[in-house]
């Protein structure tokens, strides 16, 4: 394993008011490992997410992604990281070519770089002929990988993927994390949010998130040896239902 | 007589340029009081199906009936004696939690009282909430809501479509747990989902893939058509590992289902040999191989290749 830090959390903490959403969470991820974080619905995934994307102010603890300081440089941290989420992703009214252009030129890529990385990117997914197509008529399990190749064009230290991969066959599925384990060989860090807890079994390491607070972090075999559960699923109930918040 | 009777049922969509094909003309049966799983991917044609049960859509061909009423025919019959929670929120976001359940008691022709025994745990929940619009609830209890609504006038047959995506594992559990508690009601259960682990915790189900159905059975009677030997790999480099497997001609599939890859070979003789050497070769550290039984998915891609 890897033993450069690309994301450190040391005592992250987010209150709204009276409420802590995020409650005194430190972890560190390294480079090219594939960390998952799971919660139950309101446990304050989304929140840290938010924060560690830079979209978001800490109330306090500190933070460093892609070497970036959350409080201070997170412009900087926009820039070097990718984001996907199944519910926005691609846009559907624009070809195919045309959403990797404008990601690319959003990151900033020269035209030059931008057409070598579609033509890669074409190719690598085997969508060669039907760049013109819109997004929108690409099935869900293809648009899922070509939204995950378009958020790492600009190859970022680090991705960030939020419940990625809902409601797709289980091959197109596997095809999907295929390409998480090819970019995470190239030393891209993946950063996975799921509901899928056979879908943790994939990460190098899991977190879970119960009312605010990290209540566990290993990979998911000592995980489940700790638990004495025979899947994740096990484990995850077995802390998550000491939950004392309710809903989303 | 059978709850649901489904016989060559098929439906198209066309646009100008092209047709879709929702359901392929698709068959099956549900028996009273079963929880029977629909389970396959996005675009499958599980709200097809749905929709054409609860009357809200016409099918190009086949037969449909719904306790022994025809979807066509007699479809003001179905549509009363049946609860439809469809996929995506369907209450009156600007009505309160409890005027939403009054308003479809009321146009089901009951009380919420007559038949609050059914509900009465699930809005026991909710209560709290009561006065709340439905809008501003959160998932979970937008689901429970939903739930009540299709249950107020007692159906007997109980059509849910995809009620557990996006939802946590927790409330996921609890979920089911509730279905059990209906089904010993005595009210039929029919329930779609992408989610193949849930398949374990029906009656019976239905793997449904591009509009066409790859076996229909217990979850138990599933596996047990799976035929070949199946072995289950893992070692510290998982990623190299699939390459170097699926590089081996002998292999037929292999994928990765997390901290195992699953392996089956074109030739059911000699799979640990081929893994071994595999190991061997790749000088791989922390290597477990193990021969296992398949899971739903394996059973699901199987089929898909078929």
């Amino acid at each position: 394993m890897n033993t450069e830090k690309v994301i450190t959390a040391s005592q992250l903490t987010k209150r709204f008011g009276n409420f802590t959403a995020v409650d005194h969470i430190s972890f560190d991820v390294y480079r090219g490992e594939i960390f998952g974080f799971l919660g139950a619905n309101g446990a304050g995934k989304t929140t840290a997410m938010r924060m560690l994307c830079g979209l978001s102010l800490p109330s306090s603890g500190a933070a460093t992604v892609a070497g970036f300081d959350v409080f201070r440089q997170n412009e900087m941290i926009k820039k070097n990281i990718g984001y996907m989420s199944q519910k926005f992703s691609l846009y559907e009214d624009l070809t195919i070519r045309e959403n990797i252009r404008f990601y690319a030129g959003i990151y900033g890529l020269t035209d030059e770089k931008i057409k070598e990385k579609t033509d890669q990117l074409l190719k690598q997914l085997q969508l060669e002929g039907q760049e013109k197509n819109l997004a929108r008529s690409l099935p869900l399990g293809w648009k899922q990988k070509l939204a995950f190749s378009i958020a790492i064009v600009h190859d970022p230290a680090i991705v960030f993927l939020d419940e990625p991969t809902g409601g797709v066959d289980p091959i197109t599925r596997r095809e999907f994390w295929n390409l998480i384990y090819e970019a995470s060989s190239r030393g891209i860090t993946i950063f996975v949010t799921t509901h899928y807890m056979d879908e943790a079994e994939y990460c190098n390491r899991v977190s879970i998130m119960v009312d605010g607070k990290i209540e566990a972090l290993d990979s998911p075999l000592q995980l489940m040896k700790q638990h004495e559960a025979q899947s994740m699923d096990e484990v995850f109930l077995h802390l998550a239902r000491k939950a004392t918040r309710t809903g989303d | 007589m059978p709850a649901v009777v489904v016989e060559n049922i098929v439906k198209k969509y066309k646009t100008k340029k092209s047709e879709i094909t929702a359901l392929g003309g698709i068959s099956f049966e549900v028996e009273k009081g079963e929880i029977f799983g629909i389970i396959g991917p996005d675009g499958a044609g599980k709200t097809s199906l749905f929709r054409i049960l609860t009357t809200l859509l016409m099918a190009d061909s086949g037969i449909a009936l719904v306790d022994d009423f025809d979807v066509v025919k007699d479809y003001k019959k179905i549509r009363s004696r049946v609860g439809y929670m469809p996929g995506r929120f369907s209450l009156y976001q600007d009505l309160s939690v409890s005027e939403n359940l009054e308003f479809f008691a009321t146009i089901f022709g009951t009380t919420i009282e007559k038949n609050y025994s059914l509900i009465k745990e699930i809005y026991q929940q909710l209560e709290p909430f009561k006065t709340r619009r439905a809008g501003q609830l959160s998932g979970g209890m937008k689901q429970k809501l939903a739930l009540c609504c299709a249950l107020i006038h007692k159906p007997s047959v109980l059509f849910l479509d995809e009620p557990t995506t996006g939802v946590d594992a927790v409330s996921r559990k609890e979920f089911w747990e509730m279905l059990h508690r209906l089904k010993t009601q005595g009210i039929t259960i029919l329930v779609s989902t992408a989610y193949m682990d849930e398949a374990g915790l029906c009656d019976r189900v239905a793997l449904i893939q591009k509009g066409a159905i790859l076996s229909v059975n217990t979850p138990r009677g599933i596996i047990d058509e799976y035929k070949k030997p199946l072995w289950g790999i893992r070692a510290a480099e998982m990623y190299r590992l699939m390459k170097d497997i699926q590089q081996d001609p002998a292999v037929e599939t292999c994928y990765s289902f997390g901290q195992f890859h699953h392996v089956t070979f074109k030739d059911d003789e000699n799979g640990k040999a081929h893994l071994e050497n595999v190991v061997q070769r790749g000088n791989y550290n922390e290597a477990e191989i193990h021969s296992i039984q398949p899971d739903i998915e394996d059973c699901f891609m199987a089929l898909m290749k078929d």
